[in-house]
């Protein structure tokens, strides 16, 4: 399972620091993927979510993320500018997120140093994951329509959740898993709220 | 057992989600449609490109649907996101949901200038490959209010 380090500290602040603790543990998602901590930026969350899904840092390595900041003007064949200190502010927290300040990232595997991606999905972890697992034809799906439409199969994604068979949502796509009857049953059961 | 604590816990961020979960309203409403015409209008006659009678929804109309040149090659028309009916949801190319851009469906556009301005920058500049013009502006504005 996951990793997780406690604190070890001395009585009663040890006991206010699990009580703490144990009232997050009830409130976040348990079983919410640490490898990819959700955006908690809230500059980030609204202007690189409005096109796709804000992408959690720890996907790219921070030269990407610092490229992708600095040419925003030809952004993947459209124009994303943003003034000036709002690039700043959201290429400081991607960098200091991002997947090369994280213990041995999967996402970096094969990511060689003079390489910058630009792409979570040209990256070889990201290619690898998803070659055996989907249908070729799942990526022309229209309810697809591009690989960086995450939300598409990973219903939690923007929560970070991205390995949990229980919380796929292959819609079609590929083999169903969790035994939902459809997309209704899907969100009624994990009291799922479509929230775009 | 492991079932009923993922209950618990879908439930608690669900409610914190709860509070940010539109993507495209604004907290702070600035202004309104009306006052981002006043300013277009202003901005239009102090470039002297208004004409006699004012913005027109059929030069927005047309603006809005027309194929362009001069932009990026995947983005030629705003109908390449937005629905050609502008009281139909659109998509991004990356498939996430567009709010219509009919004033009656989605009552809260054209009011926040910073927002306003961010995408019509970005947008003109994708569609057309240049910024678009205070008439333009005011011309699309009165096409989608009036829709
Ligand atoms: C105006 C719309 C728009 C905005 C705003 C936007 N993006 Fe994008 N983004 C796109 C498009 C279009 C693509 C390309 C998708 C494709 O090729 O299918 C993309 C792709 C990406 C990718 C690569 C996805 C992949 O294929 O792995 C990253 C990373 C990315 N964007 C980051 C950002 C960041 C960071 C921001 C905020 C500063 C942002 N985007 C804001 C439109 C946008
Ligand atoms: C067409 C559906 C589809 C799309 C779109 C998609 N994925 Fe996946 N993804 C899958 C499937 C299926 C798997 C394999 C599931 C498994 O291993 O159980 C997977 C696996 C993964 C994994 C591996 C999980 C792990 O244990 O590490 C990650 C990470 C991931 N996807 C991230 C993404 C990201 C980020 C995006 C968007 C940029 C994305 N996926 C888009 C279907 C998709
Ligand atoms: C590449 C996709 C795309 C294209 C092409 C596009 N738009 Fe948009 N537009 C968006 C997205 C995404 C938003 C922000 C999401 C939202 O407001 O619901 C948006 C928002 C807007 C807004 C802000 C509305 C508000 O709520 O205040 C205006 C104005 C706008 N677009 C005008 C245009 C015009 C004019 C064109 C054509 C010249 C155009 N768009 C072409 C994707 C696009």
């Amino acid at each position: 399972m996951h990793r997780k380090r406690l604190p070890i500290l001395p009585g009663a602040a040890g006991m206010l620091m699990a009580g703490a603790l144990f009232g997050a543990a009830v409130m976040m998602p348990a079983w919410a993927d640490e490898r990819y901590p959700p955006v908690t930026d809230e500059l980030t969350k609204k202007e690189c979510g409005s096109c796709h899904m804000a992408f959690q840092p720890a996907f790219l390595p921070a030269r990407s993320w610092a490229k992708i900041m600095d040419t925003l003007d030809d952004h993947f064949g459209e124009d994303a500018s943003l003034p000036k200190e709002k690039v700043e502010h959201i290429k400081a927290y991607l960098m200091k997120n991002a997947a090369d300040t994280r213990w041995r990232s999967k996402m970096m595997r094969g990511v060689r140093k003079d390489w910058t991606p630009l792409r979570i999905t040209e990256l070889p972890y990201w290619v690898h994951e998803h070659e055996e697992e989907v249908r070729p034809s799942a990526w022309k799906d229209p309810r697809v329509k591009s690989k960086a439409n995450c939300k598409a199969c990973h219903r939690l994604a923007d929560r970070g959740i991205y390995d949990d068979d229980d919380y796929y949502e292959y819609r079609g796509y590929g083999l169903k898993r969790g035994g939902y009857r459809d997309d209704d049953d899907y969100k009624y059961r994990r009291g799922y709220r479509d929230d775009d | 057992m492991k079932k009923a604590t993922l209950a618990i816990a879908l439930a608690g961020s669900a409610m914190l989600l709860g509070g940010v979960a539109s993507g495209t309203s604004t907290a702070a409403l600035a202004g309104s449609p009306q006052e981002m015409l006043k300013r277009y209008a202003e901005e239009a006659k102090a470039a002297g490109i208004m004409p006699e009678g004012g913005f027109s929804a059929e030069r927005g109309k047309a603006l809005y649907l027309a194929d362009h040149k001069g932009g990026k090659p995947a983005t030629p028309s705003c109908t390449t996101c937005h629905m050609k009916d502008p009281t139909q949801p659109g998509r991004t190319r990356t498939g996430k949901l567009i709010k219509p851009m009919a004033l009656s469906k989605t009552p809260d556009r054209y009011s926040d200038p910073e927002k306003v301005e961010k995408w019509f920058f970005r947008n003109c500049r994708s569609v057309l490959g240049r910024e678009c013009t205070p008439l333009e502006k005011g011309d699309f504005i009165t096409f989608m209010i009036s829709q």
